[in-house]
């Protein structure tokens, strides 16, 4: 499903962190190319020592219970010459990760945004910490954010352990039901960020994606007051079926801010239509993604906890067309 | 094991012809027949058995991940459901870690120690036995829920809450806690009698400066058993009381979900040095043999062994790095983890020192040891990648730590132990194993493995997480992938190469003679298979290499290997001082018994009760274990020998 949001920023590999895009997470880029580098060498010169001295120093054709036992010099020079390039080697990368670690901390200016991400089996709950609640409101699966502007993210847990990580832009933290943790992330370039559940959470750990969408602070501020708006209620007899089928059937869990249906079970699905996927990226939201999703969610994400809801077509239709409307 | 100290001073006798071996013989031989089998405390037989039994469940943990693979090898498979693979990754890391990867190492240890010690059997020979078979029942207890569709799902890491019954109803974690504290059990028996076998019965002058590395190895794993099973075995039973009886140990509310992983990971740290370090220990003492010359080192590698072991308790924190510590604990643990190198560099260099001062022979066994090292380094590196905490928060759950594992496991336990095979299969059948196709053996396991397990280190680094069942296209992971599923099909070829290699040896075999490989330790002064006495007379110790002596040109120390302590009144052999290894009593070995058996056969009554809430079960399976307990220790032979003591 990656090619749904597009490929962005460079990143054909959309999940790779061997090429990040800000602050939080590049000084650990860094870090682990300068490993990466150390490491590689080290292999090298390791076996490079094995395979010359096996090949050097070999005695054929001779049973090895008739070889002589030689004992040329003690050798312990090797281990002291190797040890003290292992330390210069050590004291460096310590150095480096303490560096590293204090570097991206906390980021350089106070955060603009602040987000409070809460994992569930298996979907991300997204909540905007606005100055008061009017200013706040819920959203899933999808975060944007403003180019340039450091983001303060707080982590719980709803369920079970899962763990929030969106590469390009920062590495791991857990969502600990009982706890609340703390990270930020920044993007220096707009672009789509695919981001993905890290911790084993259970039967659909796999389809548990996130999206970072990082646009111009203009756009942001767009996006946000578009957000923050209730939907409309439904207008026209198709619509306003839709909406019956969805007061009936779906409100248990989902809410959409403004009208009778408040549950806070699944994601919230005021604005529907303004992600580009459903299902924590599992099914692309398009009109044909989004009736399969309804209308059999355990195919497309077995176990996922939506149940099948069995409605009629003309039912299904409504639904749809009611939903479409949640822009 | 008892001490009648100062009862009598044993005779020092003469090997010659049949004397003493065949008054030794009638004494130490099992019964033949299946009570005889069943019955048998000789640690030759425990060690074999358990070496079989590992290896069965690491085929099965083979095979199961080769299904993995298969679902892996493209994007969007549908080969397994996402609760069939989760039940085969956890099973997997099951079955290696826990059910293979320190069985193994238990079974060479149980065969070899008392070989390379000059003894006649471990300290507590029942106890020996006792642990086999509570092992054994706790790879059938853990298969049975597997087999049943009931498997453990949550990972050999078991993370709450989702272990909690809220999030994992069935009995499937009941199954996986219930199973690794009878394992625990198993470990903890088998670890306190290396640790006094080592203290107590090593052959007159074999100072703790003269015994081989592997020991070393296996003594630090024990003591560090000890340790750390208790962490793990508590943490398993509040999980189960947890589950069961609805404390609140791990509950997000009134609880702290997070005591879990600190527990599982003080144990599962320790735990993973423990099943590396008796391997190393092997290439410490099998590579010489065939560079032809001792072991360059041999006193920083000891102190290596244990020094990696006393670090390793304190890192168990950089498997928890993304929880959200503070920074401070973090540059700790960081610290920390990153000095567990300098001991390893030791070994390595001490390793590649010896092949270029010696004079390499190559044998199957000896590109198995020669490669470990470089399988060693590889699995080191990119451990202290994830050691560097900016580093490991994006390595940290992707692909790229599951080859760190792969190499480390596999390359320091799993080509050791082939390794070991080569080296000690002649030891312990009699019979060479055929070494064209052991060369054969040894490249397609070497290139599968690398081909299977080096490009996961760069599926982690684009990203792909760990245990998901099936990922998306357009990730960039999919070719890799299918590259990793080909390689670890190959690496599966090798190792049934192995087995066949095994299956034609074992009956066409080349016979091997006491001392094929012309090798300095005492495990080679006995004919092959040994007696079950071991050795006709208790040797006495002079050197670390008691064979070489003649043939390095040293100080002039002579062992002396053919005479020695008689020790011919019932089964008995030598104890000595735990650091000179002076004789100071004779150690009174016991009979072999079924009482072992029957206490293990008790507490799976009591585990499996526990686990169907059958109480009746549970109660009759304490009560028939308590009553094998009792025969075990009835007092019941010591007037007896201490009748025959003073003739």
């Amino acid at each position: 499903m990656a090619g749904l949001l597009g490929p962005s920023a460079g990143r054909i590999w959309p999940m790779n962190f061997l090429w990040t895009d800000g602050p939080r997470a590049n000084p650990a880029t860094a870090l682990t190319w300068g490993v990466t580098v150390l490491s590689l060498f080290v292999v090298v010169v390791i076996t490079l020592l094995v395979v010359i001295g096996v090949v050097v120093r070999r005695r054929r054709g001779i049973p090895a219970a008739d070889a002589p036992i030689e004992q040329q010099g003690d050798g312990l020079a090797w281990i002291t010459i190797g040890l003290a390039l292992t330390l210069i080697a050590l004291a460096a990368t310590l150095v480096w990760t303490m560096a590293a670690l204090a570097a991206i901390d906390s980021p350089a200016s106070p955060p603009t945004v602040t987000l409070l991400v809460t994992g569930h089996e298996w979907w991300w709950e997204v909540r905007y910490l606005g100055v008061g609640p009017s200013r706040s409101f819920t959203t899933a699966n999808e975060i944007h954010i403003p180019v340039g502007q450091p983001v303060k993210v707080w982590l719980e847990g709803a369920d079970v352990i899962h763990s929030f990580w969106v590469p390009a832009l920062t590495g791991k933290t857990e969502t600990i039901p009982g706890r609340t943790n703390l990270t930020w992330l920044q993007a220096d370039r707009p672009g789509v960020y695919r981001g993905q559940c890290a911790e084993y959470c259970g039967l659909q750990h796999a389809h548990m994606a996130v999206y970072v969408i990082a646009e111009p602070p203009a756009a942001f501020e767009a996006w946000r007051r578009t957000q923050m708006l209730e939907a409309a209620n439904a207008a026209g007899p198709q619509m306003e079926a839709g909406q019956a089928v969805f007061e009936a059937r779906c409100a248990e869990c989902h809410a959409v801010r403004g009208t009778g249906a408040h549950g806070a079970k699944g994601p919230d699905l005021t604005h529907l239509m303004s992600r580009q996927t459903l299902a924590a990226g599992a099914v692309a939201n398009t009109t044909g993604g989004l009736s399969g999703w309804i209308a059999n969610p355990q195919a497309l994400k077995p176990g996922a906890k939506m149940p099948a809801t069995y409605l009629s077509g003309p039912q299904l239709v409504e639904l749809r067309a009611y939903l479409e409307t949640l822009r | 094991m008892k001490g009648l100290e100062s009862a009598r001073t044993p005779e020092i006798v003469t090997i010659d012809g049949d004397y003493p071996a065949a008054r030794l013989e009638q004494i130490w031989r099992s019964e033949p027949g299946l009570v005889g089998w069943l019955s048998s405390v000789d640690h030759k037989e425990i060690g074999k058995r358990y070496i079989v039994t590992a290896f069965v469940f690491l085929i099965l943990g083979g095979l199961e991940a080769l299904v993995m693979r298969a679902q892996l090898a493209g994007p969007e498979l549908r080969l397994l459901s996402p609760e069939q693979y989760d039940q085969l990754f956890t099973m997997h890391g099951l079955s290696m870690i826990f059910l293979y990867a320190g069985p193994i190492l238990t079974g060479f240890s149980n065969f070899l120690w008392p070989l390379l010690l000059g003894s006649r059997d471990m300290a507590f020979p029942r106890l020996n036995a006792f642990s086999y078979w509570v092992y054994l029942a706790a790879g059938l207890f853990i298969y049975a829920g597997f087999i049943t569709g009931h498997g453990p799902d949550d990972g050999w890491f078991n993370y709450v809450p989702y272990a909690s019954r809220a999030y994992d109803a069935g009995i499937n974690i009941d199954v996986y806690a219930l199973g690794l504290i009878l394992l625990g059990i198993s470990t903890t028996v088998g670890a306190a009698n290396f640790v006094v076998t080592f203290l107590q019965t090593r052959a007159p002058g074999m100072s703790i400066s003269r015994v081989p590395i592997l020991t070393w190895g296996t003594l630090t794993a024990s003591v560090a058993n000890l340790l750390a099973v208790p962490s793990a075995s508590l943490a398993f039973f509040l999980l189960w009381m947890d589950r069961q009886f609805g404390t609140r140990f791990f509950a997000t509310a009134g609880g702290e979900p997070l005591l879990w992983q600190h527990l599982f990971w003080m144990f599962g740290h320790p735990w993973v040095y423990a099943i590396v370090l008796p391997a190393m220990g092997m290439v410490s003492d099998g590579l010489p043999t065939f560079c032809r010359r001792p072991l360059v080192g041999y006193t920083p590698v000891a102190l290596s062994t244990v020094a990696t072991m006393a670090l390793g308790f304190g890192v168990w924190v950089h498997h928890m790095f993304a929880t959200g510590m503070p920074s401070l604990a973090l540059s700790f643990f960081s610290g920390a983890s990153l000095i567990i190198t300098l001991p390893s560099a030791v070994a390595v260099f001490a390793w590649t020192a010896t092949i270029w001062t010696g004079r390499p022979v190559i044998t199957t066994a000896f590109l198995f040891f020669a490669s470990m090292i470089v399988l060693f380094v590889i699995g080191g590196v990119s451990g202290v990648m994830t050691g560097s905490v900016p580093v490991d928060w994006q390595l940290t759950d992707t692909y790229f730590v599951v080859a760190h594992i792969h190499y480390v496991l596999i390359g320091i336990n799993v080509f050791p132990v082939v390794g070991g095979i080569y080296y000690w299969f002649p030891k312990m059948t009699g019979r060479l194993l055929d070494e064209r196709l052991g060369q054969w053996n040894f490249w397609t396991m070497f290139v599968g493995f690398n081909v299977g397990f080096l490009p996961m280190h760069l599926l982690g680094l684009l990203g792909m997480p760990r245990r998901v069942y099936t990922y998306a296209y357009g990730m960039g992971w999919s070719s890799l992938n299918l590259v990793v599923s080909i390689g670890s099909l190959l690496f599966a070829v090798g190792v049934l190469l192995l087995l066949i290699n095994i299956a034609i040896s074992l009956r066409r075999g080349q016979a091997a003679g006491a001392d094929p490989w012309g090798a300095p330790t005492l495990e080679w002064a006995i004919p092959s298979p040994p007696p079950s006495y071991n050795f006709a007379v208790i040797p006495m110790i002079a050197s670390r290499h008691p064979l070489w002596e003649t043939r390095l040109a040293d100080d002039g120390a002579r062992s002396t290997l053919t005479q020695g302590y008689l020790l011919d009144r019932g089964r008995e052999t030598l104890g000595t001082t735990p650091l000179d290894a002076r004789p100071n009593q004779i150690l009174e070995m016991p009979e072999d018994s079924l009482a072992p058996l029957l206490l293990s056969l008790g507490l799976c009554g009591l585990f499996i009760g526990a686990l169907v809430h059958a109480w009746w079960l549970a109660g009759l399976g304490g009560l028939g274990g308590f009553a094998a307990l009792l025969d075990w220790l009835w007092p019941r032979y010591i007037h007896a020998d201490l009748e025959k003591a003073r003739d």
